[in-house]
């Protein structure tokens, strides 16, 4: 098993190279000039010429490109054109907001959609299950900012529940370690700041939760419908084991495969950045920071942005395929 | 009805309710097995053998299927009425199971250990390390080597002779009273189906365990088994000990199986079959199911349904009219 993940990891390295060479690509697919952005619309074409030649943009590509990879390398993610400052430093801030933001979505996503999916598939074509598979429908056919929009105004001005909008209260004060501030508050033991934090969470958590918990309670009932009827399932249950260990035993394992692929893809989209969402809600993650970035043309940014994200797609895909090995025992590793 | 009987079977009829209506996959099934014997259950594909006993453990698929008539007792229990949970602790305990697919019976997701320690742990409140000499001990039992090793092993590590060795290992765990073995070697090459044959009838001399031994072949009931029920179409249409059977069949249906035998002896290569095919349950609404396919059928046998009637001896039964008279004779 550990061979097979040191494999595994060495493979990324070519897949990790393609992504750089494509995101470094996008400089020369977008238009506009990066040293013109740099120096304005009335910079002289001297002045111009001159950026370019301090950011190597006159040398040839693949000089360029290797350059950019040795920065990669050494930790160098560029500097922020807007902001003037090393990337590196300010992006994890952002990232961190959104990770905490998936972290949320995805738990609800797969505590309720995998639960929603086990009870319609034991009842199957029973009232829960017809109610169940509508509202996954809505679910996955609803645009999240919409939803979005009416949970603000249910929750948030109408009932008062919940505030609308940020991370939290901009009176609060948070002491940040790891930029997670859910853990960083229970670290401190800092549990009125905690539950603020989580109030502000819980709106854009549940509506970036909604697709992922549509599609995984929908792929859980009919996987588990398959399993069930597995010969091993009679098997469990000619053995006297009672219903809750025959489901979350012997059919949820088998039937959590495909489920898996579903939660990876759709971290890896949330992580991607839900720019509407996080427009909407005022989150500040790696989503507006890349959209601020595209408005602003600070092409460094996009660049680290999108290479990060790639990054961790690749990274999320190696997760979810280790899972499977781990999970089921036919899977070679070779 | 029959005092050592220790599972009885009064007129079961389970049913598949589908798109087209009532299917009675098992009409008014009679059987019982006494203490330690070994019964063989021998029809055709479709005649209704793996329900009967599927409804015993009370494991048919609901919906679509359910008992809808009759009664089975164990050891003077009623199983049809008994609440699910007093079901359970029944189900591997006291009557055990084990199923024609090997290759897929085992859960491919955990070792050979923990779904035999499972099955013991169900039943009996015993730490870990206890179950596990237990698990160990069976697959011993059941002729399996290096079983310290073979605990640690998957399903897919294993072979099917192997697989179906672990199951029945785990269906004696409890060391269940009654065995149903639902045609455990069919899935299997010869040279295994006749180790395993051998394995459940030194279980059942061993531990007197009841086995009812499902099968679609004759050959296998002349093997092992002590008595014999012949199901045709939801019901069974004859019933004897082996040797009774296989000397003095009286059903037609029973010679026609008798005759489909392969027989070493028998120079000429053609062999036997009865002519036409089992008719889908609840087909054939009146008279004897058995009549399109019978060369003796005469008037009544398409207009009455003979019932299951006792022979000179009472434990050879037929349900055929040509032996009614017999019955009529005696009395
Ligand atoms: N889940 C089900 N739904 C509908 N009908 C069923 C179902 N299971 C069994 N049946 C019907 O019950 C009848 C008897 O099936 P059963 O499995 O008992 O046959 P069998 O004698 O065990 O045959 P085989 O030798 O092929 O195992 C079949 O004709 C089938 O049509
Ligand atoms: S009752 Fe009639 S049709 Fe049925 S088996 Fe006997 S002789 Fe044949
Ligand atoms: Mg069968």
């Amino acid at each position: 098993m550990t061979a097979y993940i040191i494999r595994r990891i060495l493979m990324l390295i070519p897949v990790l190279f393609g992504v750089s060479l494509l995101v470094f690509s996008i400089i020369y697919l977008i238009p506009g000039n990066p040293a013109q952005v740099i120096l304005g619309q009335r910079a002289t074409t001297e002045a111009i010429a001159e950026v370019e030649r301090q950011l190597g943009l006159d040398q040839p590509f693949y000089i360029q490109y290797f350059s950019y990879i040795g920065d990669l390398l050494t930790g160098d993610l560029g500097t922020s054109i807007k902001t003037k400052t090393a990337i590196s430093e300010e992006i994890w801030p952002y990232l961190a907001a959104t990770m905490e933001l998936t972290l949320v979505a995805m738990v609800i996503a797969i505590f309720v959609g995998v639960n929603a999916g086990i009870i319609s598939a034991w009842f199957h074509n029973s009232w829960f299950d017809y109610i169940a598979m509508i509202l996954a429908l809505i679910g996955v056919s609803m645009p999240v900012f919409w939803l979005g929009l009416m949970e603000q105004y249910v929750f948030a001005v109408r009932l008062d529940w919940l505030p609308s909008t940020g991370r939290y209260d901009p009176s609060t004060v948070i002491d940040s370690i790891t930029n997670f501030y859910l853990i960083d508050t229970l670290i401190q033991g800092e549990f009125g700041k905690f539950k603020n934090l989580l109030s502000h969470i819980i709106l854009p958590g549940a509506a970036l939760a909604t697709i992922p918990m549509a599609i995984i309670a929908r792929m859980t009932r009919s996987t588990m419908l398959e399993v069930m009827k597995s010969d091993f399932i009679r098997t469990a249950r000619a053995k006297g084991l009672n219903n809750i260990w025959v489901v979350y035993k012997h059919s949820l394992r088998n039937a959590v495969i495909p489920v898996l692929t579903v939660v990876g893809l759709q971290t890896g989209l949330l992580l991607g950045g839900a720019i509407l969402t996080e427009t909407i809600f005022g989150w500040p993650g790696i989503g507006r920071y890349i959209y601020d970035a595209i408005q602003a043309r600070d092409y460094p940014v996009i660049q680290s942005g999108i290479l990060i994200i790639a990054t961790i797609f690749v990274i999320i895909n190696l997760i979810v395929d280790l899972l499977y090995a781990a999970i089921d025992p036919r899977i070679k590793y070779k | 009805m029959n005092d050592e009987a220790i599972l009885e079977i009064n007129g079961l009829k389970t049913s598949f309710f589908t798109d087209d209506g009532e299917v009675p996959a098992v009409d008014n099934v009679n059987l019982h097995v006494k203490k330690g014997e070994l019964l063989g259950v021998v029809g055709e594909s479709g005649c209704g053998k793996s329900v009967t006993f599927l409804s015993v453990m009370g494991l048919i698929p609901q919906p679509p299927g359910r008992i809808v008539d009759g009664n089975i007792f164990f050891e003077g229990t009623e199983l049809t009425k008994l609440p699910e949970r007093k079901m359970r602790s029944i189900r591997g305990n006291d009557i055990a199971m084990i199923f024609q697919e090997p290759m897929t019976s085992l859960n491919p997701l955990f070792k050979i250990g923990n779904q035999l320690t499972e099955a013991i742990r169900t039943h009996q409140k015993i730490d870990k390390a206890t179950a596990k000499e237990r698990a160990m001990e069976m697959l011993k039992l059941v002729g399996l080597p290096r079983t310290n090793e073979l605990i640690d092993t998957y399903p897919h590590e294993l072979s099917g002779g192997m697989r179906q060795r672990v199951m029945i290992a785990m269906a004696m765990i409890c060391n269940p009273k009654v065995l149903i073995a639902d045609e455990p070697t069919t899935a299997l090459d010869v040279t295994i189906q006749k180790q395993i044959l051998e394995l459940m009838k030194n279980l059942n001399e061993k531990l007197d365990t009841a086995i009812i031994m499902i099968t679609h072949d004759l050959g296998v009931v002349a093997e092992v088994c002590d008595r014999v029920a012949v199901m045709y179409s939801g019901k069974v249409v004859e019933t004897a000990d082996v040797k009774t059977l296989f000397q003095h069949p009286k059903h037609p249906y029973t010679k026609g199986l008798l005759d489909s035998i392969p027989d070493i002896r028998q120079k000429s290569n053609h062999l036997y079959s009865i002519p036409g095919n089992v008719p889908k349950p609840g087909s054939i609404k009146s008279g004897c199911p058995f009549a399109p396919r019978c060369d003796y059928a005469f008037d009544r046998c398409l207009a009455d349904s003979p019932e299951l009637y006792p022979g000179e001896n009472d434990d050879h039964e037929v349900r055929c009219f040509l032996h009614a008279q017999e019955e009529s004779e005696t009395q």
